[in-house]
């Protein structure tokens, strides 16, 4: 049984009110900071947890908090990113649907190492359940005397705002989530300078993620060298995975780092297997934006060894036999899944959610989903997979943000490993409408029976 | 006294001021490696690093730091370290990726320059031309708008409009109402007004300049004739418009002025910005002081007709490479 840190508690009915987190521990962590900790031993806590950042980019936390520039007279703010929309991501939604406080408590303590005075939560628009569950919890808070003027008899002033989103997935970026944040279109922002020197308000700023902020609380509970046991490598602590796709059990989990992939998707405690005693075919391990392994590689490096669900594991290889831990939104697809249809409805998804900004993105994301659309519906050329690949490589790496990677990636990934998929929906156009091509064609088929774990 | 720093550009060094931009720096050398900008205009804040059509490839950081940049960065926002080095028109990865931007612009631009009152003076032709594939794979439906006016003087076709925001950037800075913009959001955004509204302030021409293709026209002159039939010619005159110093160039056909714009530095920038009075109203050559011929680059399409000695670029300080590189610069201009 995998130790939890975040969820420990999440069966206990009534844990999303302040009395039972309290109960249950809540908010030693805002008592010893405040009390015991100056901001700079809570910044060398989290740096000793190895913390990375939960978001996506896998940013050591301790480090980007140093980075904050801490002019005389300027305000700084901590700013929470809750605008969780990646496909195949849920995590930060079920953290903040079931355990509010454990994110509000990570505000606390981490605007306070931070030196903010003034911190934000900025949720995703369409995500009004949270909004105002987190908007109570916020109340309940205040009124215990964790937020507001003076928390706790310390002198420390800390008011927290819960801001709704623009409803666009680019406002998950940092710093379109500062503009809209600042009532502008959400338009990502050139870097540098970083948020870290001029972020919201033109003021230094600390953007983390939701299980980020949260997993603060252990590290200063238990301390940054007990997190930093857990896990492996320079991936530590544990980790949410949402899961979803053809999995018996689909559902958001929270993993000690280095855990293997195999012993993930087949055992019972978390994903049970694949639904209906199918063949897995592929996987995305990290949200839509990162690349697409077929079942081999995703069980299994290319030597052999076993894959873990790491940050350095699942990007063992670079992206010719790996892909990324991202934000943990784990995908599974079986054999009856169909890799063309899959990658252009990540490419509409892509194309939908530019922000128009940078012509790459703007004019390529669309060229993508509009060539795939042919393939898929049984129109393609055979030089259209080339074009693709050719279009992908002209969008990553050359756009503003990583939106344009996140489009390019999931091509790059499908065409490089399922190509001869691509290539059946051009030579079999009928066919291909009618049946799906599964995994029986492909050199190396994986079968895998369900792994049953020792009580 | 502010810092200097020294960066190379394609072998060429160059010392220019502490947080000087690379596209910037590599205009003080001038030539051929100075990489292309549709949306980076000098003149107005925050423009730049949208179009991707000056990206270039950082060799080496700094003396300090001299480890490459993992990715090809926008030269225009992107400021000079000390020692740095950058390749441009040396890199065949920049060459491709900037193709396959050209490639990219053009998706939704369609290169109808017999049409285009922009002919002769669009940015993106010479980019095309330039940069560009000989010809382009998209082969799906361009995206079609009306043209609309907005008010008298103003037409936008939003067909050819490459969604560089120079227009909005004027109309932020330069005028005192704004009243168009972006509206919705990836290929389907467009530049706007609100519900049609007209343009209607002291310096709304300028949005005219500033616009590198023919998305934004000017209705006076709109069709009336091609640039390269006109001769343009500097002029000035006592405007009595506090923010205008009544500078412009003129562009005559025969005795008329066709058509009246601010004057434009090498780089194809407006060196001062102009009002609307000397822009739409002052058409007769009694409204002017004539000062001589404006200078048209020898490579322009518009210097046809246009006949002036020629002159090596600028040299910096002396430097061998710089030398070199001007005189095959020059060699360039020389006409046979």
């Amino acid at each position: 049984m995998g130790r939890k840190l975040l969820l420990e508690h999440i069966n206990v009915p009534g844990i999303n009110t302040l009395e039972v987190y309290r109960q249950k521990g809540g908010y030693r962590a805002v008592e010893k900071a405040l009390k015991t900790l100056t901001p700079e031993e809570i910044v060398e806590e989290v740096k000793k947890s190895g913390l990375r950042g939960r978001g996506g980019a896998g940013f050591p936390t301790g480090m980007k908090w140093s980075f904050l520039a801490k002019p005389e007279g300027v305000a700084r703010y901590l700013v929470c990113n809750a605008d969780e929309s990646e496909p195949g991501t849920f995590k930060d939604r079920y953290l903040m649907t079931y355990i509010p406080h454990a994110l509000i408590e990570g505000m606390i303590v981490a605007s306070f190492a931070l030196g903010a005075k003034v911190s934000y939560i900025y949720v995703r628009g369409e995500m009004m359940p949270q909004i105002r569950i987190l908007e109570r919890a916020i109340a309940e808070a205040k009124a215990a005397g964790f937020l507001g003027k003076n928390i706790l008899g310390t002198g420390y002033d800390l008011e927290l705002y819960v801001q709704p989103g623009g409803g666009a997935y680019i406002c998950g970026e940092e710093t379109a989530l500062l503009e809209s944040l600042e009532g502008k279109r959400g338009n990502p922002r050139i870097k540098p300078p970083f948020p870290a020197i001029a972020g919201l308000y033109g003021c230094p700023t600390v953007v983390n993620n939701v299980e980020s902020i949260a997993a603060v609380v252990p590290i200063i509970n238990d301390g940054g060298d007990e997190y930093a046991k857990i896990g492996i490598g320079r991936s530590t602590g544990t980790k949410l995975i949402s899961a979803s796709g053809n999995l018996v059990k689909p559902g958001v989990y929270e993993i000690e780092l280095g855990l293997p992939v195999e012993e993930f998707i087949y055992s019972d405690e978390y994903c049970g297997g694949i639904a209906n005693g199918k063949r897995l075919k592929a996987t995305v391990a990290g949200g839509s934006s990162v690349p697409v392994l077929p079942a081999n590689l995703t069980l299994k490096y290319a030597n052999g060894e076993p894959r873990l669900m790491s940050y350095e594991s699942l990007s063992e290889g670079g992206f010719a036999t790996g892909t990324m831990m991202g934000s943990g939104g784990f995908i599974a697809f079986d054999e009856d899944q169909c890799m063309v249809r899959n990658t252009w409805n990540f490419a509409r998804f892509y194309h939908h959610e530019s922000c128009g900004q940078c012509s790459p993105c703007r004019e390529g994301t669309g060229w993508m989903e509009k060539v795939l659309h042919k393939i898929e519906h049984g129109h393609g050329k055979m030089e259209d997979v080339d074009l693709l690949w050719d279009i992908q490589r002209k969008i990553e790496g050359n756009t503003i943000c990583p939106l344009g990677d996140a489009a390019a990636w999931p091509v790059a990934s499908a065409i490089r490993h399922f190509r001869d998929e691509f290539e059946w929906h051009i030579k079999e156009p009928i066919k291909s409408q009618q049946q799906n091509y599964g995994i029986a064609n492909y050199a190396v088929p994986i079968e895998k029976a369900p792994v049953t774990e020792e009580k | 006294m502010s810092e200097k720093v020294k960066v190379t550009i394609d072998g060429i060094t160059v010392e220019v001021e502490n947080g000087t931009t690379i596209l910037n720096a590599a205009r003080q050398i001038g030539g051929d490696i100075v990489p292309p900008a549709m949306c980076y205009y000098s003149k107005l804040q925050g423009s730049g690093g949208k179009c991707r059509t000056c990206i270039v490839k950082v060799s080496k950081g700094s003396e300090k730091d001299p480890r490459p940049m993992p990715k090809l960065v926008a030269s225009c926002r992107t400021t000079v370290m000390d020692g740095m080095e950058v390749l441009n028109i040396t890199s065949p990865e920049v060459l491709e990726a900037r193709a396959g931007v050209v490639e990219i612009l053009l998706i939704n631009h369609p290169l109808d320059c017999p049409v285009c009152d922009q002919a002769g003076e669009c940015d993106l032709q010479n980019l095309g031309y330039e940069h560009g594939l000989q010809k382009t794979r998209y082969e799906f439906e361009r995206r079609t708008f009306e043209r609309i006016d907005i008010g008298d003087k103003i037409q936008l076709h939003m067909n050819r409009c490459i969604l560089c925001y120079r227009c909005v950037f004027v109309a932020d800075q330069i005028t005192n109402k704004r009243v168009h913009g972006i509206l919705n959001r990836g290929d389907h955004s467009e530049i706007s007004t609100y519900i049609q509204q007209a343009v209607e302030n002291d310096f709304s021409g300028n949005v005219i300049d500033v616009c590198p293709v023919g998305a934004l026209t000017d209705k006076t002159f709109r069709f009336k004739n091609r640039v390269w039939f006109t001769k343009p010619v500097d002029a000035h005159r006592n405007c009595d418009h506090e923010k205008c110093n009544g500078k412009v160039t003129l562009w005559y056909k025969g005795a008329d002025v066709l058509r009246v714009t601010a004057r434009k530095d090498q780089f194809g920038e407006v060196v001062e910005f102009i009002c609307n009075t000397c822009r739409f109203d002052k058409k007769a050559t009694a409204d002017w002081v004539i000062e001589q011929p404006t200078h048209i680059d020898d490579t322009s399409v518009i210097a046809s007709n246009h006949y002036e000695t020629l002159k090596p670029l600028h040299v910096i300080q002396p430097n061998q490479a710089l030398q070199d590189a001007n005189e095959i610069e020059l060699l360039k201009t020389v006409k046979y």
